[in-house]
């Protein structure tokens, strides 16, 4: 049953469906087709309404106009469980598992195997067992969920819509919290699945994924269905770009247009001991200069938290120095590290970046509260920082432009130009940032990186540190290599390939796997 | 979380509607056993409100609580379970007491301030004690603050039964304390003194410091978010110290003035539980300080009410413990609620996913 080949009967066909919040219509007339046996993308910018479209499929959502049908059949279902009932399953970003429960009971839950009134523990585990190996997902069925790195939950989140006869199967983002190597595996096993007969519906934003790993393609923007079931090998990355955004995205300029300057931030030797599932940094000598992005690369969880930890302050080092201007701050504390213009953007935003049950004023001033004009003495000036957090929101284009607006409210690009605004307003002498775009659309990504590549040439050192080589190679002067908490290599950006980067990041990385620690 | 949550505090919404269910359940409970619910509750809130003298009473049980409730709040904010409150009471009753009645000819004001100043440093002690505790060589302040309520509980027994304070060994309790130290009646006739003017000035402090000095931001910031206050450089094992520190005062202050204000003597048993209740006091309030004297005020009209209801209507007053139980229980069985509204938020199309619930 190859859905692109031979038209079919859709597994499910939408119709005109409408959708309005308090405001704004989130989905105005929105119709897709999902053929049996096809990955079928569906594209758009964050915001642009392709998670009401999958809720209202999914019974989570009533839509307020349209049609849906299942098989041929009208489909309206009232709840998730409808849904689930009907045939369609769906994985959100935010896993619904019980983390103390095993796999087995997880999957089954709901729908368990009994012998006589009992719970049928060995048929539950064969079971899933069987499920697993139909699908290609390998599990241990008695591992506890809460074990289980993000990668593997997702599979169970898969295999429990499997279970429930799931012919049609909506991912939601599912590579947002996924490494590299997970999100390769979870390709692999979505073609298993097409093969199937399933119906994918796979919602992302990100490009390459689409050309990856999908049939066809459908393009969301504003609420509107701007391409409707294209065939992938019709398309490019140009042209589905144009359809997300609206427009034409010239790439940012990169060329440096002074030459680098003396060293701002500087680590000799810095050295943090390791800890669970980090191997924490090894001698570790950097050297950014005035003017220059210095790109990190490495593979996830090569000591990459350690490095940025370390240099924010929050991490004591037990060995080594950093400087910052040629002066030591290796003992100062993370407060003094701000004042002597140390910007950080921490790679979770919002575990680590922001404080989300504050203000957007509030998160503004969570780094440089203790100065003027946020302060006087030990007395905070919340007009002085209002007035601020309202320029810079203008400056920076957060929406809503809310000063008062929770944190928590935002989306995530919203949240990360939040961040940015805070960390590099104040003419900062260096900025770490860390996995500054991840998980931001495109305008929003496009926008980062312009402000990085500005501070750049007004002089600032800035150290990227990203998993992303596509970001490294467009904003970096130099690229250092780390792996297991160690620089194993740099390169000037214009003497050296993505391929040639990646197989360093890879070097060392074998032996590692053998010893069987992970490298999340 | 139990940290994160009680950071956050309880949303108001469920405070009311516990409140409100733990008022018909035990409405339910009072029909059962062929009480007439409508009739004892009328004489709780008459009891409660609707003399001066029963206002007096209801404001005078409410008053320690919003002491304390306060101070406990203040360590909510900074993410820290203090259980230590009552604790922090006793001691502050404690030292109140002693120099209350060691320093005998002492003009009238100087003689409270000093009293009540030797209750917050003897409160604030007992605060300060499990945040070095905490800070510097990671004690669990649960733990630590729990055991602290009963180690005092049990010194002051012992003071007052068989130790220095107890003035006979039939009677225990300490002497009385002289006229010079007692805070005066704000109104006469009730049990009021001007010492219910602290809680609304500590209340208005505690807001004050938590929202308008760089300290109060920082502890804030704490309680929301540990690892972004790291980040954000907030010295967080000084501000552990500084938020059980100054709840402590708070807390000893409201031992002192429920001492030199209402009962002018000590004696064993009178912590009655203030310290614990001040606990939900102060959840229930979502660790707001002006919440705190609202919900105080409601816990000190339970009390009183109880009591009117009790000799009015032969319900007893124990029932108090019913409602005040059903309430706490309303409220820790936050899911039950939760899911009720976040049903009918997410079929509105702006609720939480399920998955949230699921994770938090």
């Amino acid at each position: 049953m190859e859905g692109e080949a031979v038209p079919t009967n859709p597994a499910l066909r939408v119709r005109g469906l409408v959708k309005r919040f308090p405001g704004v219509v989130a989905n105005d007339g929105v119709s897709i087709d999902l053929l049996p046996g096809e990955v079928h993308a569906v594209l758009g910018e964050n915001g642009a309404g392709k998670s009401t479209l999958m809720e209202m499929v999914y019974g989570r959502y009533a839509p307020d106009a349209g049609a849906m049908e299942l098989g041929g059949r009208p489909y309206v279902p009232q709840t998730a469980r409808d849904a689930i009932r009907a045939g369609v399953g769906m994985v959100h970003q935010h896993f619904l598992l019980i983390p103390a429960f095993t796999v087995a009971e997880n999957i089954v839950l709901g729908a368990e195997p009994r012998r006589g009134p009992l719970y049928d523990e060995a048929a539950a585990e064969r079971n899933v067992a069987e499920l697993a190996k139909r699908y290609g997902l390998a599990v241990d069925p008695g591992a506890l969920v809460r074990d289980l790195p993000v990668g593997l939950r997702q599979r169970v989140e898969i295999l429990k819509a499997f279970y429930r006869d799931a012919r049609v199967l909506i991912l939601d983002e599912p590579t947002a919290a996924l490494t590299v190597g997970e999100a390769a595996e979870l390709f692999t096993a979505m073609r298993q699945f097409a093969a199937q007969g399933i119906a994918i519906a796979f919602v992302t934003h990100k490009l390459d994924e689409v050309m990856r790993v999908s049939d066809r393609v459908s393009v969301m923007r504003r609420g509107k269905m701007v391409l409707s079931g294209k065939p992938t090998s019709q398309t490019d990355p140009g042209e589905l770009a144009r359809l997300m955004i609206g427009r034409e995205l010239a790439p940012p300029r990169r060329a440096r247009t002074g030459s680098a300057g003396a060293p701002v931030l500087e680590t000799r030797g810095l050295t943090v001991p390791a800890s669970l599932g980090s191997p924490g940094l090894v001698a570790v000598d950097l050297a950014v200069r005035a003017g220059e992005v210095v790109g990190l690369a490495g593979v996830e969880g090569n000591g990459q938290g350690a490095l940025v930890s370390a240099l924010s302050g929050v991490l004591p080092a037990s060995g080594g120095a950093i400087l910052l201007d040629a002066r030591d701050m290796t003992r100062t504390s993370a407060a003094v590290r701000v004042e002597r213009g140390l910007a950080v953007i921490p790679a979770d935003r919002q575990e680590e970046g922001l404080v989300l049950s504050f203000t957007v004023a509030e998160n503004i001033a969570l780094r440089h509260f203790r100065r003027p004009p946020f302060s006087h003495g030990p007395i905070l000036d919340w007009a002085a920082i209002r007035r601020r957090a309202a320029e810079l929101v203008q400056a920076y284009d957060v929406r809503p432009p809310a000063p008062e607006a929770y944190a928590a409210n935002l989306s995530g690009g919203n949240q990360q130009k939040v961040i940015l605004a805070r960390e590099v307003s104040g003419e900062p002498r260096a900025v770490v940032a860390a996995q500054p775009t991840r998980g931001l659309d495109i305008l929003a990504t496009d926008f980062v990186h312009r402000r990085l590549l500005e501070l750049r040439d007004r002089g600032c050192a800035v150290l990227l540190v990203s998993l992303d080589l596509d970001e490294i190679f467009a904003l970096s002067d130099r690229i250092a290599v780390i792996v297991r908490g160690q620089i194993v290599a740099w390169r000037e950006a214009a003497a050296t390939t993505p391929e040639e980067v990646g197989a360093l990041m890879l070097s060392a990385i074998q032996e590692h796997a053998e010893e069987g620690a992970d490298a999340s | 979380m139990i940290q994160s949550q009680i950071a956050t505090g309880v949303p108001w919404q469920r405070t009311v509607g516990a409140v409100v269910l733990a008022i018909i359940v035990s409405g339910v409970v009072l029909a059962v056993a062929h009480m007439n619910p409508f009739q004892a509750y009328g004489a709780l809130v008459s009891g409660a409100f609707f003399t001066p003298l029963a206002i007096g009473t209801t404001l005078a049980d409410a008053l320690p609580l919003m002491l304390v409730g306060v101070g406990v709040a203040i360590t909510f904010q900074a993410g820290l379970v203090n259980i230590g409150g009552e604790a922090q009471y006793v001691v502050g009753s404690i030292a109140a007491a002693l120099v209350g009645i060691a320093f005998a000819h002492m003009a009238g004001p100087l003689h409270i301030a000093l009293a009540l100043l030797a209750a917050m440093v003897a409160g604030a002690i007992l605060g300060l004690v499990p945040g070095v505790l905490k800070a510097y060589f990671s004690v669990n302040e649960i733990v630590s603050t729990l055991m602290l309520s009963y180690a005092s509980v049990y010194f002051a027994n012992y003071l007052l039964q068989a130790g220095p304070m107890s003035v006979s060994p039939y009677l225990q309790q300490s002497a009385n304390i002289p006229a010079s130290a007692i805070i005066p009646a704000l109104i006469p006739g009730t049990q009021i003194s001007w010492g219910l003017l602290l809680a609304p000035a500590a209340a208005l402090g505690v807001a004050w410091f938590l929202r308008q000095t760089r300290t109060g931001f920082s502890i804030r910031m704490m309680g929301q978010n540990l690892s972004a206050a790291r980040y954000a450089g907030a010295p967080v094992g000084i501000l552990t110290v500084v938020a059980l520190t100054l709840a402590g005062a708070l807390g000893g202050l409201g031992g002192g003035v429920e001492v030199l204000g209402n009962f002018h003597v000590l004696y064993d048993s009178f912590a009655d539980n203030y310290g614990f209740d001040a606990f939900v006091v102060a959840l229930m309030a979502r660790n707001n300080p002006w919440g705190v004297l609202l919900v105080a005020l409601l816990f000190g009209a339970l009390e009183s009410g109880g009591s009117a209801m009790q000799a009015s209507t032969g319900v007893t007053a124990a029932m108090i413990d019913v409602v005040e139980g059903l309430i706490i229980f309303f409220i820790a069985a936050d899911r039950i609620v939760a899911w009720a509204t976040d049903r009918r938020r997410a079929r509105a199309g702006s609720g939480t996913s399920p998955a949230e619930e699921v994770q938090a």
